[in-house]
């Protein structure tokens, strides 16, 4: 289990355990945290997942994988920090790992 | 006016698999969706992507399961309505009257809704007064294209979309080309070509800018974009156009009803009928108790619902249950019978 907290645009605060190996969009449908839709269920095809990782952590993340700056480009105002949230496994590395959910996802 | 027993509310998997269904029982149908083709996420999302859980398929991708369900309900010459969504829903005595966002007009005696994750629909800019120019100086598609010539054009984007009208518009136009990252996702080809554009001054390619506001009285006059590092720069331009994909949205069916909860309509498992009479829904957009977002599941739920519509469109017989294998009747309308 890793801590992951999730900041909704309601300045609402979520911190929840999520196994390992589950992603961190699953940790958020599984904890019915709203903001993520996840429409495409992680096939990395939607860009509905997307979060905004806490800039410390960003070098912590596994690398972007191809394909997920181009859905990025589709993706609600992206930023820096933006990334696929299907595409970030939890582990023991990201335990306490912070994301802000944007207002919208699309 | 287009009546008919059944109307299919989006044509991916599940809608194709329901037609057929219908076609077995002897119901008519016609399918209406918001793409220019049937396949629905299959086609649109992942037509290329292997599938590995259609039963008896070991293995196919979303497109040859598209395929594989037109040829499947080729016997019953199914109608299609694409680039239609449906707008309006109107109970009249005991059937529904529907009308698309084309004006396309039906009178039917049920309706099954197989609308996935909801209709795909463009993705826009996130900067509010944009809404104020949409259709009229801001689009997110092209229709006419010789109303950009001698204007300037500003096109937000860095998929094929976003570089094919660029490079095509630079002909006759003066094109502002501005994508949020150095890299993109287009072709390499037409990347190329938009580099060697913008080299020769026939194109401006901004990149590391996004869209921070737009202005204009009835007209967009200027655009102010930001770059990741803070510079605004201002530009002039006639139109300004967004390619940012499709994302998918429930849209009108939102208001027609339905007992909705977390974008899914809930459903009886019976006949996946909805609170509504006469309303099915069926596959992605559909929820119960146990819903697995499965294409297999999606194909039993359509197969439920199209006899579940058996007794609004046939309210005077019965539904016999025959089998594909030796239904006389069944055989007569694939087209089979020896």
């Amino acid at each position: 289990m890793a801590k992951i907290t999730y900041h909704t645009h309601d300045n609402k605060t979520h911190t929840v355990d999520v196994q390992k190996g589950l992603t961190v969009m699953e940790g958020a449908i599984q904890n019915d945290i709203p903001g993520i839709d996840a429409d495409c269920g992680g096939g990395m095809a939607c860009a509905t997942c997307h979060v905004y990782v806490k800039q410390e952590w960003l070098d912590k993340l596994p690398a972007k994988e191809d394909g997920e700056e181009d859905m990025l480009d589709m993706a609600f105002e992206p930023k820096n920090n933006s990334r696929l949230s299907c595409q970030i496994t939890v582990s023991d590395d990201l335990d306490g790992l912070e994301v802000n959910i944007p207002s919208k996802q699309g | 006016m287009n009546k008919t027993d059944v109307l299919i509310i989006g044509a991916g998997p599940t809608g194709l698999f329901c037609a057929h269904q219908l076609g077995i029982i002897g119901l008519s149908c016609e399918i209406v969706d918001n793409l220019d083709k049937a396949g629905g996420q299959c086609i649109e999302l992942y037509p290329d992507k292997p599938i590995y859980d259609i039963p008896a398929v070991p293995e196919c991708t979303g497109e040859e399961l598209t395929n594989n369900l037109l040829k499947q309900i080729k016997p019953f010459n199914v109608k299609f309505h694409l680039n239609e969504r449906v707008e309006e829903l109107k109970k009249n005595q005991n059937r529904w009257h529907v009308k698309t966002s084309g004006g396309v007009e039906f009178d039917v005696a049920a309706i099954v809704i197989a609308g996935g994750v909801g209709s795909f629909e463009p993705r826009k800019f996130s900067v509010k007064e944009c809404e104020k120019f949409e259709g009229k100086s801001l689009f997110y598609s092209i229709k006419d294209k010789s109303i950009f010539k001698d204007k300037t054009i500003s096109i937000f984007g860095g998929g094929d979309s976003a570089l094919d009208w660029a490079i095509e518009l630079s002909n006759n136009s003066k094109v502002n080309l501005i994508h949020r990252r150095d890299g993109f996702s287009g072709a390499e080809a037409s990347v190329q070509k938009v580099k060697e554009l913008n080299d020769q001054g026939k194109l401006n390619l901004y990149t590391k800018y996004q869209m921070d506001s737009v202005s204009g009285e009835q007209q967009i006059e200027t655009l102010k974009i930001k770059h990741d590092e803070g510079e605004i720069k201002e530009i002039k331009s006639d139109y300004v156009l967004g390619f940012f994909g499709l994302i998918m949205q429930l849209g009108p069916i939102l208001d027609w009803g339905l007992n909705i909860d977390k974008k899914t309509v809930q459903v009886n498992t019976e006949n996946f009928e909805t609170n509504v009479n006469g309303i099915f829904a069926i596959g992605d957009i559909c929820s119960y108790p146990g819903k697995l977002k499965l294409i297999l599941s999606g194909f039993h739920e359509g197969a439920l619902a199209a006899r579940g519509c058996f007794k609004y469109a046939k309210p005077d017989e019965r539904l016999r249950f025959e089998f594909t294998t030796t239904s006389k009747a069944a055989q007569e309308r694939l087209g089979v019978k020896k």
